[in-house]
């Protein structure tokens, strides 16, 4: 007779707490779900001639991600294009994530071992460039780093360069752009993950016979892990789809994923292909937290 | 013991200074400290928080570097040597364990880094964790563990590369009452087993005194005096000492003759006691026996109240010139209570327990 009872209350807490969660799912499913349903069932349509779509089943979009349709012989072959624009997106974007990675974490590690006081100045001063605009911002990396741009101009001033040093639209001035602007997404989850830290343990492993290197390797980095897996993929999923960095220091020919996917939804007048590329995209971004999450926690367990 | 002085010496520290800050504002946590800890004893530092206990500890492990003087180490001089190459270790008031490595992988760490065969790491944790008695919980997370056992880790971890001095800072001052005194026996135990000198940092007169070979007391950044806990506890160098360790009364005498003149009477001192207008006597209150007034021989006092403990009671008397003191009664087989405040009693000093104290 209890049990009843029991099943009773329990099944009217489920209830309670599905009406609890309800409105935030109703916002999930229109505004999360929802757009991504749309994208995926446009992505199995037929192109319109001046952009939108006809209703009209095919997987061509997904075909044309891979393969391309030689216009001159009409045979199929690799869309080596499409092929090196996703190669060079996951590239930069691990690249952003390493580099973030080796500043931001002496930044961190700075901020962390300050007096509270001084600690909430330099958070604060990590958070200011959130306050711009990020076309802005990357504007101003523009002028820093073109060829008459402020770096140069110094520079040759100086005398120390000849010539310009010439980086504007190449990969590199793509990389020192999203360094920049993903740079706090890095600091901010490691210094949280710093903060944690009980530095008693710096002293007990130089007690116990670790060298500074040893330290660092053995007790600091698999301590502060969780940080390093958060802020990595903070930085490593938006770098993958960056659409405004590579366009304005990569110029027209240095695509990422983000300018190819535009592209099919502007001039190219292909919304299926561009769909199908948003979802590979998705797709890519989950397999590869899947695979990075899973080797981190793993880690964790080394003796 | 006065084996001590001439055993081998462990640890010497000559004329240490530790000036924290600069120039005026400088603080001096060691002023001009010389310490010798022989082989093989269980040292004690004893003295209240600020004292500078902490930071002897910590120029001997290697955190901290002495502003003048010299650290030795079984003779060799080791003060520019950092940490990680000194062969002590410390077991750290908070633990300080890894809490992202197991009990056996905490324990095995100092001998990995010292670079110790995959086979002589797994059986000297199996005989660390056997002599700390957790071979149950090796495989357990450190974060699963109570505070003492907990400790029992970090003393296995600290003993496990055998160092040439285990440093304890005040390892059990987190631990309740019970479990501190079950450790303190574990700790004097596991020093007699290992024979390991043990240098150990408390503010708890008790703990050293019950563990300790040798005690040194210190104060505002010096060593007030060094001996066995009979003889800090019986012939304290001065106020500080004997008031710091155990409850003493003082009382104003004027010395001559041998004997010490105070308002109400005369109390007889060992022979060749120098004479002194006035001199500070230490009595502590147990050597305190109350007889009834007008007793030849005794002084007399007034109740003023008293304290009960169960075991003892403290009796507050006054005596009188208006001094007070303050004497320790065994309670009664049958319970009897003591007398009453007000009461006109008499205080009988037992012999040779007065000491002059150095002003």
């Amino acid at each position: 007779m209890t049990q009843t009872a029991e099943q009773q209350q329990k099944a009217a807490t489920t209830r309670r707490n599905w009406a609890l969660s309800a409105p935030a799912l109703v916002v999930l499913a229109l505004f999360a779900s929802g757009p991504l349903l749309i994208v995926l069932v446009y992505s199995f349509l037929r192109p319109g001639s001046y952009s939108g779509v006809e209703w009209q089943f095919t997987t061509e979009a997904w075909q044309g991600i891979f393969l391309t349709r030689d216009i001159f012989d009409g045979t199929l072959g690799w869309a080596d294009a499409h092929l090196s624009i996703f190669w060079r997106s996951v590239k930069l974007s691990l690249t952003t994530t390493i580099l973030t990675f080796a500043f931001g974490f002496p930044t961190a590690w700075f901020i962390a071992t300050r007096p509270a006081r001084a600690r909430a100045f330099w958070l604060f001063l990590i958070t200011i460039p959130f306050w711009t605009n990020l076309l802005i911002r990357t504007f101003a990396i523009n002028e820093v780093i073109r060829n008459e741009g402020l770096m140069n101009t110094v520079l040759l001033r100086l005398g120390v360069i000849a010539e310009p040093i010439r980086i504007i639209y190449t990969d590199t001035a793509v990389l020192i752009g999203m360094t920049y602007v993903y740079l706090p997404l890095m600091v901010l989850p490691l210094f949280a993950a710093i903060d944690r830290f009980d530095m008693k343990l710096l002293e007990a492993g130089y007690d116990l016979y670790a060298s500074r290197w040893q330290v660092l390797r053995r007790i600091v980095l698999p301590i502060v892990k969780p940080g390093i897996v958060a802020g990595s993929i903070l930085v490593f999923v938006p770098s993958l789809g960056a659409y405004v960095t590579p366009r304005v220091l990569g110029g027209g020919k240095n695509m990422m994923i983000g300018n190819f996917i535009e592209l099919q939804f502007g001039q190219g007048r292909n919304w299926p292909l561009g769909s199908a590329l948003s979802m590979l995209l998705l797709l890519i971004v989950m397999v590869a937290l899947l695979v990075y999450v899973r080797a981190a926690t793993k880690g964790g367990q080394h003796g | 013991m006065s084996e001590a002085a001439t055993a081998a010496v462990a640890v010497e520290g000559r004329n240490l200074v530790k000036a924290f800050g600069q120039g005026n504002a400088a603080v001096r946590a060691l002023d001009d400290v010389s310490v010798t800890i022989a082989k093989g004893e269980f040292f004690t530092l004893l003295g209240p928080s600020g004292c500078g206990k902490t930071t002897l500890l910590r120029l001997i492990a290697g955190f901290e570097s002495p502003t003048s003087g010299a650290i030795l180490l079984d003779g060799r001089d080791i003060t520019a040597l950092p940490p990680n190459r000194r062969p002590v270790n410390t077991v750290f008031q908070s633990y300080a364990l890894f809490p992202h490595l197991t009990v056996a992988q905490n324990v095995a760490f100092g001998l990995q880094m010292l670079g110790k065969p995959k086979a002589e790491v797994s059986t000297t944790v199996d005989r660390m964790l056997a002599l700390v008695k957790l071979e149950a919980f090796a495989g357990r997370r450190t974060s699963q563990l109570s505070g003492g056992q907990q400790q029992r880790v970090a003393l296995a971890r600290a003993l496990a590369p055998a160092p040439q001095v285990l440093l304890l800072d005040e390892p059990l001052s987190a631990l309740d009452l019970k479990l501190r005194k079950e450790m303190q026996v574990e700790l004097k135990r596991l020093q007699t087993e290992t024979g390991i000198t043990f240098a150990f940092v408390t503010h708890d007169q008790e703990e050293a005194l019950t563990m300790s070979d040798r005690v040194a007391v210190m104060s505002a950044g010096q060593i007030l005096q060094t001996g066995t806990p009979r003889q800090i506890y019986t012939r304290p160098a001065n106020r500080f000492v004997a008031s710091f360790i155990g409850e003493t009364n003082f009382l104003t005498a004027r010395i001559s003759g041998g004997a010490a003149h105070l308002a109400g009477g005369v109390i007889a001192l060992p022979a060749g006691t120098a004479d002194a207008p006035t001199a500070t006597l230490a009595i502590r209150p147990e050597h305190l026996r109350l007889v009834s007034a007008g007793t030849p021989g005794a002084l007399p006092a007034t109740v003023a109240h008293s304290v009960y403990f169960g075991t003892d009671s403290h009796l507050h008397l006054r005596l009188a010139d208006g001094a007070e003191l303050v004497a320790r009664q065994q309670t009664a087989a049958d319970g009897a209570t003591g007398p009453d405040p007000g009461a006109e009693v008499s205080v009988m000093i037992a012999e040779g327990a007065v000491q002059v104290l150095a002003e």
